[in-house]
């Protein structure tokens, strides 16, 4: 009994100290967002709270926390209140299965890949419940929106996600990063570049972002499925948008980049140089890249419109990722070097 | 292990309640709801017996996909509460009869296994069971696997024909021609002098 009681507590811990630093980079991913689209578009962002607007995230914070939760009438109120945990909470639970570093991981469960694969599907209900319980024609246009894009985009994805395992033979994730040890050249994005393509636009549309964000899409309808909402609420949804933007970029980086090993690696002089850098930077350093690439896209272009929205996806994605996982077959038959030996 | 049994029990009270609500409650957005709760349940009952890519694939696929399909449509009906409530009592021995039909059935698939007590292991020991489920489906079942994919591609093919319009009804876009929409053939860029005020 004392033992089940120590293991809960050491989960207990571990899933804090995952969740504490997530928060933590979500509230300073909403300050980068503004400071670099900010510098995008020749203005300086966020400069007044704390030295050079570093203290923003937390006056946003503390100010979303101190407002009135508005809930409309004729919202069902229970549905209202729940929508913005259900979106949030798959958001933070696929974590458990990320591999931080060789033994830096909460699950190492066999079916990794399909666990996230699971839980990023969920993250709709939210959205779905939001705009349906809120009793406002924007909402249940933007709640409305969404569900079909996410549907249609989880194909494609799931689709890249089906080449990746045939690639590394493996549903768990860290099967997969090990799989591709060996540096930067061993990596999976050479010989599946289409499908990291597919992935990256396809993580685009699952978390409603721009150039896809018809969900919320400000000029047509106000602010879609979250235009009820207010205070602690509406920021729980920003919670979750931002962390789910986290977690694609990790997948992106674990699944075609090679999660947690150094980019270096096998190449003399400078694996010795950098051999004491732990895994865990090389991954933070690798889904940066993929975060600074939301925000760059999101700067530079404009929303798509929503008919080419379901043409990319289903008469684009669909063919090429089928195409692509073929080709991945034979590769893998071949026993293609370096990559599948 | 207590602490096993005690989820179990958990996530059996909330299916068993779930599973009930569903055909109890009235709004039909808040039935799908509780069927959304009801296949979560049971798929962590699942897990509790290793099966973890069954109860995995049951979430992805029913509650990530299918259900929200269905909420889709649902939420998109305005149903009138009022004119279903009306047939209640009209309806009930046919109800009634179908409850127990099933009831029976149940009973006795139920009861054959008991008779048999190797059917239900309490764990699949086979390490991962994605594995040992794909081998089987592509060497001893492969054909009913690949006849079951092909009937599913006919019902594929099937709705989308008996929902296709002709094409003249509608308005199409053609994404090739306006990508390839050359910047001449929009705008005319023309010459002129300055015109002098008023």
């Amino acid at each position: 009994m004392l033992e089940t009681l120590i293991t809960l507590v050491t989960i207990l811990i571990k899933i804090v100290l995952i969740v504490a630093p997530l928060m933590l980079g979500v509230a300073y991913l909403t300050f980068a967002e503004r400071k670099v689209i900010g510098y995008m578009q020749v203005r300086i962002g966020p400069n007044r709270v704390g030295p050079r607007g570093w203290l923003q995230p937390i006056a946003d914070a503390v100010k979303l926390m101190f407002k009135e939760i508005i809930i409309p009438t004729n919202a069902n109120r229970f549905l209202f209140i729940i929508a913005p945990m259900l979106a949030i909470a798959p958001a933070l639970a696929a974590w458990a299965v990320v591999p931080f570093g060789e033994t830096l991981i909460l699950a190492d469960v066999n079916a990794g890949l399909l666990y996230i694969l699971a839980m990023t599907s969920l993250g709709v209900y939210g959205i779905i419940i939001a705009g349906w319980a809120s009793n406002s024609k924007y909402a249940f246009l933007g709640a409305m929106r969404s569900a079909a894009q996410i549907v249609s985009y989880e194909i494609a994805m799931g689709f890249t996600l089906v080449g990746v395992l045939m690639a590394a033979g493996s549903l768990n994730l860290n099967d997969i990063i090990k799989a591709q040890s060996g540096g930067f050249w061993h990596w999976y994005w050479i010989p599946l570049f289409p499908l990291f393509i597919v992935y990256f636009i396809s993580a685009l549309a699952e978390t409603n972002r721009a150039p896809f964000d018809v969900a919320e899409g400000e000029s047509e309808i106000v602010a879609g499925f979250h235009v009820e909402y207010s205070g602690m609420l509406f920021a729980v949804f920003f919670l979750a948008e931002y962390a789910n933007m986290i977690l694609v970029s990790a997948l992106a980086a674990i699944m075609f980049l090679g999660g947690w090993l150094s980019p270096f690696q096998g190449m003399g002089a400078l694996d010795e140089m950098t051999a004491w850098v732990p895994g865990l930077f090389w991954f933070v350093a690798k889904f940066s890249v993929f975060l600074f690439l939301f925000l760059w896209l999101r700067a530079t272009f404009p929303r798509y419109r929503y008919d080419q929205i379901m043409r990319l996806g289903w008469k684009v994605f669909i063919p090429i990722t089928l195409v692509w996982i073929v080709v991945v077959g034979v590769a893998v038959l071949a026993k293609l070097p370096p990559w599948f030996v | 292990m207590i602490i096993e049994k005690l989820i179990f029990y958990v996530f059996a009270a909330i299916l068993v309640f779930a599973a009930a609500r569903v055909i109890s409650v009235r709004n039909p957005v808040h039935a799908a709801l509780f069927l959304v709760l009801a296949f979560f349940s049971s798929s962590a009952i699942w897990m509790l017996l290793h099966a973890e890519f069954l109860a995995i694939t049951l979430v992805l696929v029913y509650v990530g996909a299918v259900m929200v399909l269905f909420l889709f449509v649902v939420m998109m009906l305005d149903i009138n509460l009022a004119v279903l409530r009306e047939g209640f009592a009209h309806y009930l021995p046919v109800g009634i009869l179908v409850g127990l039909v099933i009831l029976a059935e149940m009973l006795m698939v139920v009861g054959r296994w008991q008779l048999d007590k190797n059917v239900v292991k309490t764990a699949v020991e086979t390490g991962s069971n994605t594995e040992a489920i794909g081998k089987v489906l592509y060497t001893v079942y492969v054909y009913p696997f690949e006849i079951a994919a092909v009937i599913l591609l006919v019902a594929m093919i099937a709705a989308i024909t008996l929902t296709m319009r002709p094409k003249r009804q509608n308005k199409y876009q053609k994404p090739e021609q306006q990508v390839n929409v050359k910047r001449a053939e929009r705008v005319r860029l023309v010459k002129m002098p300055a015109e002098p005020r008023e």
